[in-house]
């Protein structure tokens, strides 16, 4: 099939682009800027960076932050993968669904709200593990949306043949269930992984003021002003998250593709496309 | 339901099996036994519930009364996974992430079946149903009929006492199936495991069961061997299912059925009398008369389409009757119908 051409249509797509990118652009030239503020330009310099590895408190906040994004998408990845095959194969419930849902779709500044008064309410103390917590609460409704959809696609008749052969059912989740949804999962995990990382409302509210995550600490800065030094940690993060989703987008290209249910009529016109 | 669905000495036994689904009967009073190294099959419309019945052996439907026995263990009593009984799926089910050689020793990994034990079974089983130097391929690069004869590897290698095929030529082209058909039989007889296939095409029933159990909402119609179906039907719905039939509807009297004051030649009783194409001769004498609507000739043999002109058949449409070679009648042709009562029967 020949593409049509893009004719005048390349303008639009371009400011679209622009749109989406410039700002990104402004960012990581901005970490080049040899003055003290990110907002006027005084010349190229990298003295930036090395002025970030010599900050401790970024260092330790952002530590944080991986800590409580692992912590995350270890959770919400084994809860959601779990809650999604109980949805798919155990209920045909719609109410359930929609219930799994919510943590997704409620205002991140109620959950927040509710989850600080939940853990005052059992006497948690706050620090990391609440920000786990409270983001594994929707972390694990994103997860089972994405897993859940492609288990709604999987022949149930793999896991029937499974048992059928003599595996119980964790043998069959195991090595038929878990390596046919593996990408879904992984796309899962991603997700929870990303959306944890820069979060900020539930992680304000949850934390403990001896252990600021990344975004808390880059907030409570900007309050006395942007430096570059926050330009070149934004640098170094999308540089580590796009190497990261490119990463993912190589190994889910590898993974093996789910097979069409294979029946009489389709395999008749595949036929006939080959003629 | 005849006395031909119990066996003096069956492998399995199904004894009032019964299920249901909110209102929906699924099954219903089902009595069935099956002979070690029998090619059984179930065979009937879809929604039939033969697929109920067949899922319910393999412990995938889980039947609200009655019993199945295999070998004299209540078959109901295992979960799917502890039963000696394989199925093969309808759509195969092969893993898409295992090769083929995987695919068919998952079954003895689970057993425990040591690993040089299970590589000559597998070896042994590759051999049998034909998939040599297919073994490191994925079912994503198999035809429909390797996929299949992966399928059927990978139940028979497990030796189970029984083999449960649902609909498994349904997925192939017409070629290929008959091809199938011929060697799922040998391997049934090389193996010699029972093998129950659920199907709704008769033909394929026919041709390959040793004995056929009709079905038709949820219950079993009749049981019996191909021929002796064929040609005594238990009742009108097995006739008509079974073969091509001429159904006329009456009242049974001595030697026949009475209709529109004649008596049709026949045997049995009932309200219908069913008479098979190949039955009926044509002549100048005969029971009913008619005019030639078509002929067909078809290879070996002739289809002749008759409109009755004094009695109407059950359903409505023409008499339909086979000759043997090419037939001279022409379109239009006054004709007369006769055939022996032995060779009609009449059902309820």
């Amino acid at each position: 099939m020949k593409r049509e051409r893009l004719g005048w249509l390349w303008l639009p797509m371009v400011v679209c682009f622009g749109f989406l990118y410039i700002p990104i652009v402004a960012l990581v030239v901005m970490s080049f800027n040899s003055g003290k503020s990110a907002l006027n330009w005084k010349g190229f310099s990298f003295r930036w960076y090395p002025e970030l590895f010599n900050d401790s408190d970024i260092g330790q906040a952002l530590l944080n932050s991986l800590i409580v994004a692992v912590g995350t998408t270890v959770v919400s990845t084994v809860l959601g993968t779990m809650l999604a095959v109980g949805l798919v194969r155990y209920t045909r419930s719609t109410a359930l669904d929609a219930l799994v849902m919510s943590p997704a779709i409620l205002p991140d500044l109620m959950l927040a709200i509710g989850l600080l008064a939940f853990f005052a309410a059992i006497g948690l103390p706050l620090g990391l593990g609440t920000v786990v917590l409270g983001h594994a609460a929707f972390g694990t409704a994103f997860v089972v949306a994405v897993v859940r959809a492609r288990l709604v696609q999987l022949d149930q008749s793999l896991e029937e043949a499974s048992r059928d052969l003599g595996a119980g059912w964790f043998t069959t989740f195991m090595r038929v269930t878990l390596p046919s949804i593996a990408p879904a999962v992984a796309a899962g995990a991603l997700l929870s992984f990303t959306l944890s990382i820069d979060e900020f409302v539930i992680a304000f509210f949850t934390s403990g003021p001896t252990s600021p995550t990344l975004p808390i600490e880059i907030y409570s800065r900007v309050r006395f002003g942007v430096t570059p030094e926050i330009n070149a940690l934004a640098t170094i993060l999308l540089l580590i998250s796009a190497l990261a989703v490119i990463a993912v987008a190589v190994a889910v290209g590898r993974s093996p593709k789910i097979e069409a249910p294979e029946t009489g009529a389709s395999a008749k016109t595949e036929k006939t496309h080959d003629e | 339901m005849t006395s031909d669905a119990l066996l003096t000495n069956p492998l399995v036994q199904i004894r009032g099996l019964g299920a249901s689904y909110g209102v929906v009967r699924a099954l219903d009073d089902i009595n069935l036994d099956i002979g070690d190294n029998e090619f059984f099959a179930l065979l009937g419309p879809s929604g039939c519930g033969k697929t109920t019945l067949l899922r319910a052996m393999a412990g995938f439907e889980s039947p609200t009364e009655g019993s199945i026995t295999l070998g004299g263990e209540d078959l109901l009593a295992m979960p799917a996974h502890r039963r000696p009984v394989n199925m093969m799926f309808q759509s195969y089910a092969l893993f898409p992430h295992l090769t083929v050689t995987k695919n068919i020793s998952y079954g003895p990994s689970r057993a425990g079946v040591a690993a040089d034990e299970i590589s000559r079974r597998v070896a042994e089983v590759v051999e049998v149903v034909g998939l040599g130097g297919l073994e490191n391929r994925r079912p994503s690069q198999l035809s429909g009929g390797q996929r299949q004869r992966v399928a059927l590897a990978r139940a028979i290698v497990n030796r189970p006492r029984l083999l449960l095929l649902d609909e498994p030529l349904s997925a192939l082209d017409r070629n290929v199936r008959s091809q199938m058909q011929l060697e799922l039989k040998r391997l049934q007889h090389e193996v010699g495991i029972a093998f129950v296939m659920v199907t709704h095409d008769q033909e394929e029933a026919m041709s390959m069961a040793d004995r056929v159990a009709v079905m038709a909402d949820g219950r079993v119609q009749q049981v019996a061997a191909p021929a002796h179906m064929y040609q005594k039907p238990a009742n009108r719905f097995v006739a008509e299912f079974i073969g091509q039939s001429n159904l006329f509807e009456g009242s049974a009297v001595a030697g026949g059925l009475a209709i529109a004051g004649r008596v049709l030649p026949g045997h049995g009783a009932g309200r219908f009398l069913v008479v098979r194409p190949e039955a009926i001769r044509v002549g100048d004498a005969g029971v009913l008369a008619g005019t030639v609507l078509e002929t067909q000739f078809t290879g070996g043999q002739s289809t002749i389409a008759v409109q009755p002109t004094e009695v109407a058949t059950a359903t409505g449409r023409p008499i339909l009757l086979t000759q043997p070679g090419f037939s001279t009648l022409e379109r239009g042709a006054e004709v007369r119908l006769s055939w022996d009562a032995d060779t009609a029967v009449l059902v309820p």
